[in-house]
């Protein structure tokens, strides 16, 4: 079980009162305490980890989460902020003496404007939602992190969430122009709004990616682009990592650069493959998926630049998609991999570290070593564009020990990818998953920096108290 | 002036001014010294001593140098490899009238951004990983040399833009792309701001990926050489991309905006320089009095053109018409009459006399709970309050 801060003594004390409280401040079912209905929220998307919150409250106006803030402010009742509960890191775990603040009754869009292209709209909205709501203009939210159908744009302003397409779109923090938020104190502030780089400290910059430790972020002002006359994929296999890494130089070095760029190393292919029947080489050592965007024209003739490089690593396979169908086929394995591992294993571990592209060879022999000492099966796909790296570890959980080793060999890799030079988590977030490593990455001084911030926002952590930091042994 | 040439000698000068609870003016080569308010300080701390390219990885799109590395070496040392600096970051040097080539760590410092800034983002969007000393002397390190990073909170986007206020920083990794093969620019002549925001705002909302979008007024225009032949106002939208794509996109956008009237087509060497004279602000270098720039939603931007237009100031407009720069008499009454036309948008007084960017808020004075988080997070940085006091707002 994960480590958690010690609870207040004095909330578990008066939970029935403060729940009376907080019901007060609340519409008629906007505050869940009964064991069963709480159940649901005891996890997120690490579902390893569990702890049923003190209550849920479930607010529906900016005006209500202040006003749950200033009452937790009060009374000393720690918050842990939720959308979609999709994390991978556990960047929404409960605490047992905190209450879960669930956004996802605030779904509603407020405004479009296509004319300065952007849009506000709740938390709680969906991040595919916010594309659905502009597509039939031909426009697009750029962010889409795979788990795009189910999480929450508040959840992703506070992931600093990115997908397969940041190589060309940027991530979350990339894509914003404002956010309304309710300070830990209860306050309501705009930050930004609909115009690009306010002056001042860069508070959308510092809140995006903070995992809900400075602020409850209620309102999003999200730019919305054109999307591209067209899209379409190829494929290229190859028979080594190492010649695989080198196209993805070569690409690259040509001035190229892709919409997307994805990597699949021999077991990921196969896992994809057997699920999907996409049509994956099984020869292959490691195989690419490209995107390019465009016109007709224009598809062809960077996928013809792109055909001539791969050409020069002797591919094993070269697929160069002829219609938006060839296209999803080719993109369908990759984006069922998460289905595929679960099918092979009856349980996973998703890593997300980031490396340097040009240590991949070496980083996937080392995984690959690790595999071998640990016993257990890892398949690594990989965003090559950007270096951030998904080792998905396969185990069983109702095996202790499998789970164990599972944790400690994810553990070893994201050493592995900050001592090559990388860093800990490119798009997951360090939530409670990581939070003990932090040391690995940063000194005691970088990590102080970072708590004096978080005390600036929130001088009595009563926000995720127990996500990003090491617990201090004093806490 | 202390210009230290290594890391430990900027910990030795932050520890020595804090110990004597000496306030340090902060800068790289000053090129920005008009900029916001004037620093008081007894001494000055320079980074122009730390040079150098520490990290160049062409194919891992990115760059890493010490803060004191000028701009120009910079953007040479990525061109060797056919790449840029993303987000065009202006060379105010002749607009601000500094007599020094300005440093990476100050753009940074700044977050000055350029025309491409619309389409790819700011310097702020691109800052991949910082160290810095902070005014306790520590040395913090945030972000790295990848591309993506979520680990902890994101101090790189904190201090682009601090101009200094939080910590000094000693080395920066940028993410640089590759130079688009080829550049075009369609001109709109004599467009009203109105129209012209219209244009730009469907030149950007188009599929063509637009990459610069700005509209020059005819005494503006008539101020950079390569726009003289316009004798008019002219709203520009360029367009970069690999030759075949330029050609392609150039034409359908032409057609596209064919309700504005007959763009004219710029070629690859026209367009590069004049997009470099709306990047520097060439239309007002040289004209007297004060410069500001004003951010707004662009669909606002003609509104903010007339209202400085009526008190007597020279604009221009970048961004599809969300950044106005702006040049005028420099007075409180002027400076109060931009930032009330920058309404909910932001603004920053960019150049002015001691005594003016002393009496007047430099950039919008922010709401209470802001302005308690701004002095606390100063704080947290730089607790004896001992780095660039001042700079931009009055107290911090």
């Amino acid at each position: 079980m994960i480590a958690q801060p010690p609870p207040r003594q004095n909330v578990l004390d008066r939970r029935d009162v403060l729940i009376d409280g907080l019901r007060g401040l609340l519409p008629p079912t906007g505050v869940i305490s009964e064991a069963l209905r709480l159940k649901p929220y005891e996890s997120d998307g690490l579902s390893a980890y569990r702890q049923v919150p003190l209550a849920v409250v479930l607010p529906e106006t900016t005006e209500q989460v202040a006003a749950v803030m200033q009452y937790c402010h009060r009374e000393g009742i720690r918050v842990v902020p939720r959308g979609a509960g999709t994390s991978l890191s556990g960047g929404a775990l409960p605490m047992e003496d905190a209450i879960v603040l669930g956004l996802m009754r605030m779904n509603a869009i407020l405004d479009i404007d296509y004319h300065d292209r952007c849009a506000v709209v709740q938390a709680g909205v969906t991040n595919i939602g916010i594309t659905q709501a502009v597509q039939e203009r031909g426009f697009f939210y750029a962010p889409d992190p795979s788990s795009q159908l189910a999480c929450m744009i508040g959840g992703n302003v506070n992931m600093n969430s990115g997908g397969a397409h940041c190589l060309r779109y940027g991530v979350t923090a990339n894509n914003l122009l404002g956010l309304k938020i309710v300070t830990a104190q209860g306050e309501i502030v705009d930050i930004g709004g609909a115009h690009l780089d306010a002056a001042g400290y860069d508070w959308l910059g510092l809140l995006t990616g903070s995992e809900g430790q400075l602020a409850v972020v209620t309102e999003v002002t999200v730019r919305i682009l054109r999307s591209p006359e067209g899209a379409r994929a190829m494929l290229a296999a190859f028979t080594g990592n190492e010649i695989a890494g080198q196209c993805v130089d070569a690409i690259i070095g040509s001035g190229i650069i892709p919409v997307a760029l994805e990597f699949m190393d021999r077991p990921a292919i196969h896992a994809c493959e057997a699920f999907a029947h996409a049509g994956y080489p099984l020869d292959a050592e490691a195989m690419l998926i490209i995107e390019v965007e465009g016109s007709e024209a224009e598809q062809d003739d960077l996928l013809g630049r792109i055909r001539d490089i791969c050409n020069r690593f002797e591919p094993i396979s070269l697929k160069v998609s002829q219609s938006p169908e060839e296209s999803l086929a080719i993109w369908k394995g990759r984006k069922g991999a998460f289905g595929a591992v679960g099918r092979i294993s009856p349980d996973y571990l998703c890593m997300d570290g980031t490396i340097p592209t040009s240590r991949l060879p070496e980083v996937l022999r080392r995984i690959g070593e690790m595999s071998a000492a640990f016993g257990l099966q890892v398949a690594n796909i990989f965003h090559a564009g950007d270096g951030n790296l998904h080792p998905l570890i396969m185990f069983d959980a109702n095996d202790p020990e499998s789970f164990h080793k599972a944790e400690t060999f994810g553990a070893d890799i994201l050493r592995l990818c900050v001592e090559v030079g990388g860093c800990l988590t490119g798009e997951h977030g360090v939530g409670v998953e990581k939070r003990d490593l932090m040391g690995v990455q940063f000194t005691e001084a970088e990590l102080n920096q970072q708590r004096r911030i978080k005390t600036a926002f929130d001088p009595d952590w009563t926000l995720n108290a127990n996500k990003v930091f090491p617990l201090l042994s004093a806490a | 002036m202390n210009t230290p040439s290594d890391e430990a000698g900027v910990v030795a000068a932050i520890d020595d001014a804090r110990a004597s609870n000496t306030p340090l003016r902060v800068i790289g080569n000053d090129s920005k010294a008009a900029m916001l308010r004037p620093v008081q300080a007894a001494r000055t701390l320079s980074t122009a001593g730390l040079t150098g390219i520490t990290l160049h990885a062409p194919k891992e799109l990115i760059v890493s140098a010490r803060a004191g590395t000028t701009m120009a070496e910079l953007a040479a040392v990525v061109l060797s490899e056919n790449q840029h600096i993303i987000c065009e970051p202006p060379d105010l040097t002749a607009l601000l009238g500094g007599a020094s080539a300005p440093t990476l760590g100050g753009a940074v410092a700044a977050n000055l951004s350029g025309p491409r800034r619309v389409a790819w983002g700011a310097m702020r969007d691109h800052v991949m990983g910082i160290r810095a000393v902070n005014g306790s002397g520590e040395v913090i390190r945030s972000g790295g040399r990848v591309l993506k990073n979520v680990t902890g909170l994101d101090l790189c986007k904190l201090l682009t833009g601090s101009h200094g206020t939080l910590a000094v920083m000693t080395e920066i990794t940028l993410k640089v792309l590759p130079v688009p093969e080829r550049r075009a620019t369609l001109v709109l002549r004599g467009l009203d701001p109105v129209r012209a925001v219209a244009a730009l705002s469907k030149a950007l909302g188009s599929p063509y990926a637009v990459s610069g979008a700005a509209h020059l007024p005819a005494d503006a225009a008539a101020r950079v050489p390569a726009l003289a032949w316009a004798n008019a106002a002219v709203t520009l939208a360029r367009i970069e991309d690999f030759a075949p794509s330029v050609a392609y996109r150039s034409g359908r956008l032409r057609d596209e905006l064919r309700m504005f009237g007959d763009a004219e087509l710029l070629d690859d060497g026209v367009s590069q320089s004049v997009w470099a004279s709306v990047r520097d602000a060439l239309p007002l270098v040289g004209l007297e009095g004060a410069v500001w720039r004003v951010s707004v939603r662009p669909s606002a931007g003609p509104a903010v053109a007339a209202a400085v237009e009526a008190a007597g100031c020279t604009w221009f407009m970048d961004w599809g018409g969300g950044l106005i720069w702006i040049a005028g008499p420099a007075d409180a009454a002027t400076h109060a009459a931009i930032s009330r036309a920058a309404g909910s948008g932001t603004f920053t007084l960019l150049r002015a006399p001691d005594a003016l960017r002393t009496a007047v808020a430099v950039v919008p004075p922010e709401p209470a709970p802001l302005a308690r988080l701004s002095r606390a997070v100063k704080a947290s940085f730089d607790p004896a309050f001992i780095l660039n006091p001042g700079r931009i707002h009055a107290g911090l």
